[in-house]
């Protein structure tokens, strides 16, 4: 089955003409008609464009001439990312029905790539959320375990790649939204440093933290997907004029002598157990391909959360602001006036996660609180950039867990700080700034995905995805496929 | 009467600025287009589209700062200022709040024969917002548009010192300012349409006193002759209030120039929380001394410079310089018109 095949191994068959686009985009498509019903990871299916693109690919391969190491490929997007022409919702009835007049710029490099898109995924309503459980419209289902959640925000992105429902997503991380929901699909989630993918096109919640980054079926699909989105583009502003290096091309060189730094921090109380010798294992196998542990501190990783949760919805509350019913999406009818349209239809739009950050964020930056909340946010992140700063004067790369615990159930985490308690990994990385990456580090006892998490320095993908690989490579994990009968 | 209180006057003006394209995105400036034929993802607030700073009205920023003896900060950054209001996109303006493009400037100007010096606190860049269109008037209206033509062109505003101690002088404030943006060609200057827009911050407070009264913001005065009008009512508006013992209320009010009077528009009491925290879609812009130095070598003379050499070098007086310099043009023609014909 095609469906079953990485990125590379896929179009290594398309260049042998073993197969073609076509076939391709046609097996993933039967497979979302008769997969997708259980694993709800697709919001919109693009079958016909996606087929008109790839009888181009078609015509490429033909003519010897592929565009990328992605033509052809069949690919999923988060619905976070406007798409030309395709409705793009965050997930939220507020955008139910809004089609963007223009790509992002992601979505261009894709398709400049010769990439081909199946459809939009489901994720937590403008990204907010750990769990999918904040959709507008419906949950998505853990491919492992159908009654388990897939992990958010972008939690279609990661089932869909864990049920070979698209060859690899992109997705974006804001507090661990890409490795969370990676860890808990067991599959390879990317966040790069900020500003090494541009922002332009990707529906804003925390402009500082957001990134877009791939989920993928392996570490080289990975390297591969970066290259194709990563670099400067000049409507972003903060997407930075760093050189892309070739991030396929250094993947093999191991990590005989490099420096891997163990946080003390992350191996704390209410760490499952499984998770943690999941992960100590796989230092022990880093140690063992000629790594060099040792511990570091990250002292202040544990005021992370609060300042995301500060900074984050302060954010938000601005970006959100524009869903007020007058320019684009649900305008809720009958209002007495202006006032009135706007709480009926933000009322009626957003969800209760949403609301609820909406209001922790404009509370945080109301006069008279200001200082004593955003502004002290900000200078707890300070911190926790200084912590990775003098870690990574002493280590390469830092392995940790990516989550305290695997996959819950669908219902199971009911007060919003449990929900929250799950990203205390993975945000330090994103308040620094730094690429990370989960990667599958083994199952529990009942058969559930463990990610062990790689931390780099700014622009460091390379070593990063380097240190993934050759732990990838001495194990067997990404062998293992979740069942799914039709 | 008002005899007894000293006038305390601050001007806060908007300039529109003569770029070509927006502040944030490259749609056009020029007036008078069919509505929302001038815009694109960007200066709608479209989901995930992101500013980009137009460097030539940076420029422009930097030219009136020197003008007008401002320092230009090195490091400034743009914040965003919110309030929700269906003429503008994202119900937040990107302006500068912490960190403006340029402080500290003055004005030397002459009201009823004497000189002044104004102070000016700052120079910040900000976006300007759309249009609303209403069938019929605002208050019968059934339905109303909106037009983002106008939404995103740059605006400069000019913060005075409260340093103007009457009407007269508020006026001839604004006139410098004015011959200046148009000299440096940074902006039109047009009142009636709104590319320069005045409002004042005006408090009367016991002469002597050291502690200003409370002010009262003034909007809507199209022209000089409504600054100065509007202001005079208002001195006697508030001294009217002051001597019976009433509070003057912070407030801001409209001026009315059929009416002839201010009326109150909305109590600063129940004002805004505009939640300004820096903009994170734009990095602080970096204005190198370079930079600064390079768009001080291309100041034109400025008006009044110009004036004072008129009236030494062609034994002009006051009025006439004045006049002859008003505009960039005229003074150009009458220097033309000396060079061609010797003694004017």
């Amino acid at each position: 089955m095609l469906t079953d095949l990485t990125i590379h191994e896929l179009a290594g068959l398309f260049r042998r003409k073993a197969a073609t686009p076509t076939q391709a985009a046609r097996e993933y498509l039967d497979r979302i008609a008769a997969l997708d019903p259980k694993v709800k990871a697709y919001l919109t299916v693009t079958g016909e464009a996606a087929l008109a693109r790839a009888a181009e690919a078609d015509a490429r391969f033909q003519a010897g001439a592929p565009l990328s190491p992605l033509d052809g490929v069949p690919l999923g997007l988060k619905d976070v990312l406007c798409t030309r022409g395709v409705r793009t919702t965050c997930g939220s009835k507020i955008l139910e029905s809004f089609v963007p007049p223009y790509d992002a710029t992601v979505v261009a490099r894709l398709q400049r790539a010769g990439a081909v898109v199946l459809g939009k995924l489901n994720m937590d309503e403008f990204a907010m959320g750990s769990s999918t459980e904040n959709s507008g419209f419906f949950t998505t289902r853990n491919p492992w375990d159908l009654s388990r959640v897939p992990g958010g925000s972008s939690g279609g992105s990661a089932a869909a790649v864990a049920a070979d429902l698209a060859a690899a997503t992109l997705g974006t991380d804001t507090g661990g939204s890409i490795r969370q929901p990676a860890a808990f699909c067991g599959n390879v989630g990317l966040k790069p440093t900020y500003g090494r993918v541009s922002r332009y096109g990707l529906v804003a919640f925390a402009s500082s933290l957001d990134q877009i980054g791939p989920f993928t079926k392996d570490v080289e699909d990975a390297a591969l997907m970066l290259q194709a989105i990563a670099g400067h583009d000049p409507k972003d502003s903060t997407s930075a004029t760093v050189p892309v290096p070739d991030y396929a091309a250094g993947l093999g060189r191991g990590v005989e002598g490099l420096r891997v730094g163990i946080p003390a921090e992350y191996f704390i109380d209410g760490l499952d157990p499984e998770v943690e010798s999941a992960v100590r294992a796989a230092i022990e196998i880093l140690r063992g391909l000629g790594a060099k542990t040792e511990s570091v501190s990250l002292p202040h990783t544990e005021y992370g959360l609060a300042a995301y949760y500060l900074i984050g919805p302060a954010e938000a509350s601005s970006n959100l602001a524009r869903y007020d019913g007058v320019k684009y999406g649900l305008r809720v009818p009958g209002s007495r006036d202006l006032i009135d349209m706007y709480s009926r239809t933000r009322g009626a739009g957003f969800g209760a996660e949403v609301k609820r950050r909406v209001m922790l964020g404009t509370y945080a930056l109301s006069a008279g609180y200001h200082d004593a909340y955003y502004g002290k946010a900000q200078r707890v992140r300070t911190l926790v950039q200084r912590d990775f700063q003098h870690a990574f004067e002493r280590v390469d790369v830092i392995v940790a867990p990516t989550t305290p615990s695997v996959a819950f159930k669908v219902g199971e985490k009911a007060d919003p700080l449990s929900m929250y308690l799950n990203d205390v990994f993975t945000i330090p990385v994103n308040l620094a700034g730094l690429p990370g990456v989960s990667v599958p580090a083994g199952f529990t006892r009942a058969g559930l995905p463990i990610g062990v998490q790689v931390i780099g320095k700014a622009f460091e993908e390379e070593t990063v995805l380097r240190t993934a690989k050759a732990y990838e490579t001495a194990t067997e994990w990404r062998k293992r496929k979740p069942e799914l009968a039709a | 009467m008002s005899g007894e209180y000293e006038v305390v006057i601050g001007l806060e003006v908007h300039a529109q600025l003569l770029t070509r394209t927006k502040m944030f995105c490259g749609c056009s400036t020029a007036f008078g287009a069919p509505p929302n034929t001038q815009t694109c993802p960007v200066c709608q607030g479209m989901p995930g589209s992101l500013p980009v700073i137009n460097r030539r009205a940076v420029e422009f920023g930097i030219k009136t700062a020197l003008a007008i003896g401002c320092s230009v900060n090195a490091d400034n950054r743009f914040a965003r200022k919110h309030y929700y209001y269906p003429d503008m996109p994202k119900n937040y303006q990107i302006s500068q709040y912490e960190e403006p493009l340029a402080v500290h400037g003055h004005l030397d100007v002459e009201a009823a024969g004497a000189a002044r010096r104004i102070g000016i606190e700052r120079l910040h860049l900000e976006e300007d917002v759309g249009k609303l269109v209403h069938e019929g008037s605002l208050e019968t209206a059934q339905s109303s548009q909106v037009d983002f033509n106008r939404a995103g062109v740059p605006l400069m505003e000019i913060v005075s010192k409260p340093d103007m101690r009457a009407p007269e002088e508020a006026a001839a404030y604004l006139r410098a300012l004015r011959a200046i943006v148009v000299y440096l060609g940074v902006c039109d200057g047009n009142m009636e349409e709104g590319s320069l827009r005045c409002d004042a911050n005006i408090s009367l407070r016991k002469r002597g006193a050291a502690e200003y009264g409370t002010k009262v913001e003034i909007k809507n005065m199209n022209s000089f002759r409504n600054v100065q009008h509007a202001l005079e009512y208002e001195i006697k508006r508030q001294a009217r209030a002051l001597d019976t013992g009433e509070r003057i209320v912070q407030e801001t009010r409209l001026w009315d120039p059929d009416k002839a009077h201010t009326v109150s528009m909305r109590s600063k009491e129940f004002a805004h929380d505009y939640r300004y925290f820096p903009e994170p879609d734009l990095p602080p812009l970096d204005v190198e001394a370079r930079w600064v130095e390079a768009v001080r070598a291309t100041l034109p003379e400025l008006p009044a410079a110009r004036r004072a050499r008129f009236m030494e070098a062609h034994a002009l007086s006051a009025y006439d310089a004045g006049l002859l310099t008003g505009s960039r043009a005229l003074a150009d023609y009458f220097e033309a018109a000396v060079a061609g014909c010797g003694k004017p």
